[in-house]
């Protein structure tokens, strides 16, 4: 069917892409997460070897400001487990100064990073020489006050805070509450709330764990603060269903406000539609009245108000419905795909395989794939819809399902607060697009 | 007939579900990063749902109903795919029942081992149903043909699952069909070990005792 333009009348540009070019990749380049600022001016990623890289925005080009290594591998001796160094998910506080803050955390330790920009230096001090070392008092026959003089700027990451040994099984998710001074962490069964200032203490407010783990039978896979509401939280689960807590009602909050759920079509009843059903992402809007949620197949928005069902469902890849057995042997039917709004929660977008990411356009009723390859990489080269094919007559330009690639999946994707810039994380690349009229 | 089979390929598929999450189970424990509890959970909710279909699609099956799989003096059935020798082929119909129930325990069992020292005590308590997956078994009930194992080999002409998506291989552990937990705490070879075995047919309960063996991570993984 013919759109007059994709993803509603924006048209999609290669704008820049970082890392390397050969297909060989490094565990440690992989990219595990990707969040922009507040402000947009500012994207963050984190990948596998524990390195944060922060790129501000300049002339609508994002370059590396800095890189730092966030966590390092770390043994537990008690356990004889290895905690990976992977970072799991970053989150920018909302800025209040020159410097700039973000959470970052792996599978076990959440830390409190700060990016501050150093681009002045005092020189001149009364009692000190310039190596540091201390003048011989009875030399000082004068006052001096030292000056600041340029230098080269130098960005400096240091790590402010370590939320360390709150969370016994693997952490999935932080979020900053928007009082500012509060944040979550959730792993598979608990989620914890910390003050950003105080690293020894935190309050448990969710906590699933059964008396008995024989009895276990969905886990904790995603939390999320509301972006207005403080005292209000959601997380998903392994079951796809979504709890809604407030935090006023008591101090563990088991039991939930609301409860999402939609019943299961009988008619697609297979041996992984417990799989498939497990949420994998949560996000609010910007506005606070919609959630959107990701599973292996589709995205769903739910209006808050009502918990029967969702209010829109989007297929990302329902050709994969029938392969369900074969993506379970090679374990792509645990990838995670998160899921993001764009700035005025018109479109939500995800990723996909054969490095394909989807947008949704809900107030036009269209959606778009798009391919973040190589290829496709000349500067201002408009992105072409691209079309799977997933049955019968494959027309040209099409792919089949059979030829997509599924070692190219896109997991991680994040819209600018503001403008139609997208970053879109292949397995160790990232690209930047812009939206033409940008 | 057309039901025969289609219950047929119903029960293979199970069956190569099983063995493929098995697999995943087994491979999961040596996993840097240690085990993930949510991808355990999963795996195991998908063996006990074709561990289900399996035992009714035999049930279905079973009575008197000349099937390809009636033991003893019949050979291998062209159409079964996998290697199955008749004389285990009865032993074969009870076994997974005592193989697998104990599975999505155990799944949440190693994710338990590994993860929470504060409940490690209550391994003592647990079910004897649930501790029965450490029980090495005798040759006599042998594993279940189906579970990769040193011993499973494919016939000249036979296929292994045909896996038509991107690199998708099925992990080829070599086990011996049971899953053994590195219980903490146990680093000595010596101890004693107490286990109870359940009959599935009759819910008798044996209760006997062995030195227990540390036992360290077998096989390999592809």
């Amino acid at each position: 069917h013919l759109l007059p333009g994709p993803g509603g009348d924006m048209q999609w540009c290669f704008s820049q892409v970082k890392g390397a070019i050969d297909d060989d990749v490094a565990e440690a380049d992989i990219i595990s997460t990707v969040e922009f600022n507040q402000t947009g001016e500012l994207l963050a990623t984190g990948d596998k070897g524990g390195r944060n890289k922060n790129q501000p925005q300049f002339r609508s080009e994002y370059n590396v400001y800095s890189t730092f290594q966030s966590h390092e591998p770390e043994f537990d001796y008690l356990k004889s487990l290895e905690i990976e160094e992977k970072i799991n998910k970053i989150r920018w506080l909302p800025q209040k100064n020159a410097a700039h803050f973000l959470l970052s955390t792996n599978d076990k330790t959440i830390k409190l990073w700060k990016i501050s920009e150093r681009d002045k230096r005092p020189d001149g001090y009364n009692l000190k020489e310039d190596d540091g070392r201390y003048k011989d008092p009875n030399s000082i026959t004068s006052l001096r006050v030292p000056v600041l003089i340029p230098m080269d700027l130098m960005v400096e990451a240091s790590p402010r805070r370590v939320f360390a040994n709150a969370h016994t099984y693997h952490i999935n998710s932080i979020s900053v509450n928007s009082d500012n001074e509060t944040y979550l962490s959730a792993d598979d069964l608990r989620i914890n709330l910390w003050h950003l200032e105080i690293t020894d203490r935190s309050f448990n407010i969710v906590d699933i764990k059964p008396a008995n783990m024989e009895d276990l039978t969905e886990v904790i896979t995603a939390a999320e603060f509301h972006p207005l509401q403080c005292n209000t939280f959601v997380y998903s689960s392994s079951k796809g269903t979504i709890r809604l807590c407030d935090m006023r009602n008591a101090a563990l909050c088991d039991k939930h406000s609301k409860l999402f759920e939609e019943p299961e079509d009988p008619s697609n009843r297979s041996f992984f539609s417990e799989i498939i059903s497990s949420i994998s992402d949560v996000k609010f809007s910007h506005n606070g009245r919609y959630m959107m949620t990701r599973d292996y197949l589709s995205v769903k928005i739910w209006d808050l108000n009502m918990e029967t069902r969702p209010v829109e469902t989007y297929q990302v890849h329902e050709y994969l419905r029938s392969k369900l057995c074969s993506l379970y042997e090679n374990d792509c039917i645990f990838d995670k795909f998160e899921c993001c709004w764009n700035g005025d929660d018109s479109v939500v977008m995800t990723g996909s395989y054969n490095n394909f990411f989807r947008m949704f356009d809900r107030g036009q009723h269209r959606d778009v794939t798009l391919e973040a390859s190589r290829e496709n990489s000349k500067p201002l080269q408009v992105l072409k819809p691209r079309k799977v094919c997933a049955g019968g007559k494959r027309k040209k330009d099409e792919i089949s399902v059979d030829s997509l690639d599924f070692n190219k999946k896109i997991l991680h994707t994040a819209w600018h607060p503001q403008d139609n810039i997208i970053a879109v994380a292949t397995t160790n690349n990232l690209y930047i697009f812009q939206d033409k009229v940008n | 007939m057309s039901a025969t089979s289609t219950a047929m390929e119903v029960n293979a598929e199970a069956r190569r579900i099983l063995a493929v999450s098995i697999s995943k189970l087994y491979a999961s424990r040596t996993q840097r990063g240690g085990l993930r509890l949510h991808r355990s959970l999963l795996v195991s909710l998908v063996m006990r749902s074709a561990r289900d279909i399996y035992h009714a699609s035999r049930e279905s099956e079973a009575p008197g109903a000349p099937t390809p799989q009636e033991p003893m003096d019949s050979s291998p059935s062209s159409e079964e795919q996998k290697q199955l020798p008749p004389q285990e082929a009865e032993p074969a119909q009870t076994e997974p029942q005592c193989a697998l129930s104990p599975a999505p325990q155990t799944a949440v069992e190693a994710e338990e081992c590994a993860c929470d020292s504060e409940i490690t005590e209550d391994k003592e308590n647990m079910s004897p149903a649930a501790r029965q997956s450490r029980k090495r078994r005798s040759k006599a009930s042998a594993a279940p043909d189906f579970l990769p194992s040193k011993r499973a080999r494919l016939e000249p002409g036979e296929e292994r699952y045909a896996a038509p998506l991107g690199s998708c291989r099925v992990g080829a552990a070599e086990t011996h069909g049971d899953l053994h937990q590195r219980v903490p705490g146990h680093s000595d070879d010596s101890g004693w070990v107490k286990t109870t075995e359940i009959d599935p047919l009759t819910g008798t309960r044996t209760e006997t005792e062995r030195p227990w063996k540390f036992e360290g991570e077998t096989g390999s993984v592809s």
